[in-house]
């Protein structure tokens, strides 16, 4: 008997009698048996219903995705075409001065690559840790596709006596291993010494960290821009009468309407030194014609045109909120005896605050990964962290770096996402 | 004597006009007088400007013409924080991110209460309401009961002299809206606040108030304690409006004084008393309550007129037997009947004749 005892008078005991086993159903099955096979009907048709969705995401998000971040830490360039010298690198200490077996091993890879075709391959895999290599892999392939003889080291430093750079050495020994952090590295302005210690890049090519900082900077101010804009007229949306409200609504979804390239063309119209702008403010006199002002081109020309076009991810949860706050809560207050200041800081404020967070996570979301408009507008100050990633993966074509670049990103919005959960809770997230 | 209370008015409208659309009136001149300590209800039906009146003299709406005076002082251009006014909303209007205790401290701390006053306030409050260990409770935690407690504890915690309640009950099942009832009217004799309470209830507003004003159409249409309301209205919508009610159509075919002989459309010939009748000849609709119709001959006074009457339905309501009747061409003619041991029982399709004293009909202006 497991009845529980509270004090002497009171006993509870199980109703089915003294088994103390599981429930069971009439006819003594368990119970949880028979639940689940009465369910597993309605489930298996659960899942064939959603399955083609399933697939859909799958083949063109969760596996393109996931090849792309795998470039970031994973390159075989090197070690697929050159196993010979990536054995000798696997054997050997870091540091170990070339002997005669790795310069065979070198050459042979040379031109077992070179007579395959792949020698580009490893070029550019070991030019992407250790700029203007390139070159030396596919010329000297050139030289050694009919065949190479001994002595291996004295015929390779002849064709080029940059084979003998210990820093070339290093690099492909990093290069060997074709699971890499260097990617990582690179996309923090870090880099790895002959030793393989970990170092800052020379100060002129320290790029990406400023990037990341100024990308996060003007995400957060466009956020707040379009919080300080976007916060008056949803609550105009929210109040006006029905008809009014519509028509405002259309005037806010309209440049959602508009091709983003349109309208980012239309912010050059306005914008430019000889544009509308420009051009007005000197008819009326305020600046002369020679001081005309830089609004475009540059980070105040991103600022300006992101901000309206990400002002309307903000309205709209903040309207979807705002619309379900009942006016008597600030009549509430306004009887209780607070002005109508405090009404709206203390009472109607709060309220708002779900719709804010998903306006504002919205909207800085997409600014950090934004990439046309500061293409467009942001001259060279006004370029993000994505106009860097789009230019490795059409331009330098180093995909890795694109990939590692990217990861960091994600990494960093999920840090953020996670930090707003504990500090908010995402549960408070009304997108509409 | 209600009338002479105009010295001593707490709440006072004079002359109140209310338009939105400068196209209509939704109050059309409004004169109203609340003595302190009194209970006030607004009945009407919606759209009878009775929430509109409520609205005015809490400050969200400005009245168009006219003065609402509080305690003498004329507040039209005060703001709704300056009237020091206590309301009950609706919906409650509980701060939905504030807890219990938040929410009843929110006014204290506006007006600058210090701590230690504004927690032995708090708690004396919910004391008041029997809500002292939901303190730290979100409103959203709370059955629609406990919620309608904690809107009227926050009501009152800032000692306000008059309450407004705009359909405070409207929003919660038939037993406890009874209760609820009760308890308010307990806390108004209690503190001895003025409260103006608004409903469309006429059960509420009968059980509850010193005095009731029947709105419709812009216009009190009668302001009266309950049972003058119930047993004298004044008019036909009055009649119609509260409690259940037989209309019947005819004409003033005798009056001497408030003695009147109305001649039904169909022939029959009644008594009634005429209420807002002038002359012989005029159209009127006389009203009679179902449970003042008889149709036992012992029951009636002497020479009172009956008519005839056919039973088309009897219905079986545990207290009270309700039975539907044709009388001068209308089926609708309702007659209750109390159900004790010795009473006759009517069958449908029995034909009965039925009276009644003079004074329990009422000829009033035609519907």
């Amino acid at each position: 008997m497991t009845a529980l005892n509270f004090g002497d008078d009171m006993a509870i005991t199980d109703p089915s009698g003294p088994a103390t086993g599981p429930l069971t159903t009439a006819d003594g099955k368990p119970l949880v048996k028979a639940l689940a096979r009465s369910q597993a009907r309605l489930r298996r048709k659960a899942f064939f219903l959603v399955l083609p969705l399933l697939a859909f995401v799958l083949i063109t998000f969760v596996v393109p995705i996931g090849q792309m971040l795998q470039r970031s830490f994973y390159n075989d360039g090197f070690s697929a075409n050159m196993p010979l010298t990536s054995a000798w690198f696997a054997q050997t200490e870091r540091g170990t001065v070339p002997d005669d077996a790795a310069w065979q091993a070198l050459a042979l890879d040379l031109q077992a690559s070179a007579e395959a075709r792949n020698i580009g391959t490893v070029g550019t895999r070991v030019n992407y840790d250790m700029p203007g290599t390139r070159s030396l892999f596919t010329s000297t392939g050139r030289k050694v596709r009919r065949g190479i003889d001994p002595p291996y080291q004295q015929t390779l430093l002849e064709i080029d006596d940059e084979w003998a750079d210990p820093q070339l050495w290093s690099t492909m020994r990093e290069a060997s291993k074709p699971y890499t952090a260097n990617f990582y590295l690179a996309s923090v302005d870090r880099t790895r010494d002959a030793e393989g210690n970990i170092e800052q890049v020379d100060e002129r090519q320290r790029v990406y960290v400023m990037l990341f900082w100024r990308t996060f900077w003007l995400s957060g101010l466009i956020t707040a821009l379009t919080f300080v804009l976007g916060f008056p007229i949803a609550h105009l949306l929210a109040t006006l009468p029905m008809r009014k409200s519509n028509l405002l609504m259309i005037l806010v979804l309209l440049p959602f309407w508009t091709s983003l390239l349109v309208r980012t063309t239309s912010w050059m119209v306005l914008l430019q030194q000889q544009g509308v702008i420009n051009d007005l403010l000197v008819w009326i006199g305020i600046i002369p014609d020679g001081q005309r002002w830089q609004m475009i081109y540059n980070q105040t020309g991103t600022i300006i045109a992101m901000t309206h076009i990400l002002l309307p991810f903000m309205i709209l949860p903040l309207y979807s909120v705002m619309r379900t706050i009942n006016p008597s809560y600030v009549r509430a207050a306004r009887s209780l005896g607070a002005t109508s200041w405090t009404a709206f800081r203390r009472i109607y404020f709060p309220q708002t605050l779900p719709g804010l967070g998903a306006g504002a996570m919205l909207v800085f979301i997409l600014a950090v990964g934004y990439y046309i408009t500061p293409a467009l507008v942001g001259g060279s100050s006004g370029q993000l962290i994505s106009n860097m990633i789009a230019q490795h993966m059409t331009g330098t074509l180093n995909w890795s770096i694109a990939a590692a670049l990217a990861a960091l990103l994600l990494g960093a919005v999920l840090a953020l996402y996670w930090l707003y959960d504990r500090l908010v809770g995402v549960d408070n997230l009304k997108l509409g | 004597m209600r009338e002479d209370r105009k010295g001593d008015a707490f709440v006072e409208f004079e002359h109140v006009q209310k338009s939105y659309d400068g196209q209509t009136l939704v109050v059309k001149d409004l004169n109203l007088s609340i003595a302190k300590g009194e209970f006030v209800t607004m009945l009407g039906p919606s759209g009878s400007g009775k929430t509109t009146c409520l609205m005015m003299l809490a400050g969200f709406e400005t009245a168009t013409h006219g003065d609402i005076r509080l305690d003498g002082r004329p507040i039209n251009q005060v703001p709704p924080h300056k009237r020091g006014i206590g309301m009950v909303f609706q919906n409650y209007a509980l701060f939905p991110h504030m807890t219990v205790g938040e929410n009843l401290s929110f006014p204290l701390e506006v007006r600058g209460l210090s701590r230690d006053e504004r927690e032995t306030r708090v708690k004396r409050a919910l004391d008041m309401v029997q809500m002292g260990d939901f303190i730290n409770r979100r409103p959203a935690q709370l059955s629609g009961g406990q919620q309608q407690r904690i809107a009227l504890a926050r009501a009152l915690v800032f000692d306000p002299q008059l309450v407004l309640m705009d359909e405070p009950l409207g929003a919660l099942d038939k037993q406890l809206r009874e209760h609820m009832q009760f308890e308010i009217k307990n806390l108004h004799e209690q503190l001895g606040i003025t409260v103006v309470y608004v409903t469309h209830d006429q059960g509420e507003a009968l059980t509850m108030s010193d005095r009731v004003a029947v709105f419709n159409d812009g216009r009190i249409q009668q302001l009266a304690p309950p049972a003058e309301l119930y047993e004298r209205p004044e008019n036909s919508f009055v009649a119609g409006f509260i409690g259940e009610n037989n209309a019947l159509a005819g004409t003033i075919e005798q009056l001497d004084d408030d003695k009147a002989l109305v001649r039904l459309d169909d022939g029959g010939l009644i008594d009634a008393t005429a209420v807002n009748i002038r002359e012989k000849g005029q159209r009127t609709t006389v009203s009679i309550r179902p449970e003042r119709v008889e149709f036992k001959p012992e029951m009636m006074p002497e020479g009172a007129h009956t008519i005839e009457a056919q039973v088309l339905q009897v219905i079986y309501m545990g207290d009270i037997l309700r039975a539907r009747l044709r009388v001068a061409g209308s089926d609708n003619f309702v007659m209750k009947m109390r159900n004790t041991i010795g009473q006759t029982r009517l069958d449908a399709g029995q034909t009965v004749r039925i009276g009644w004293h003079p004074e329990d009909a009422r000829a009033l202006d035609p519907i």
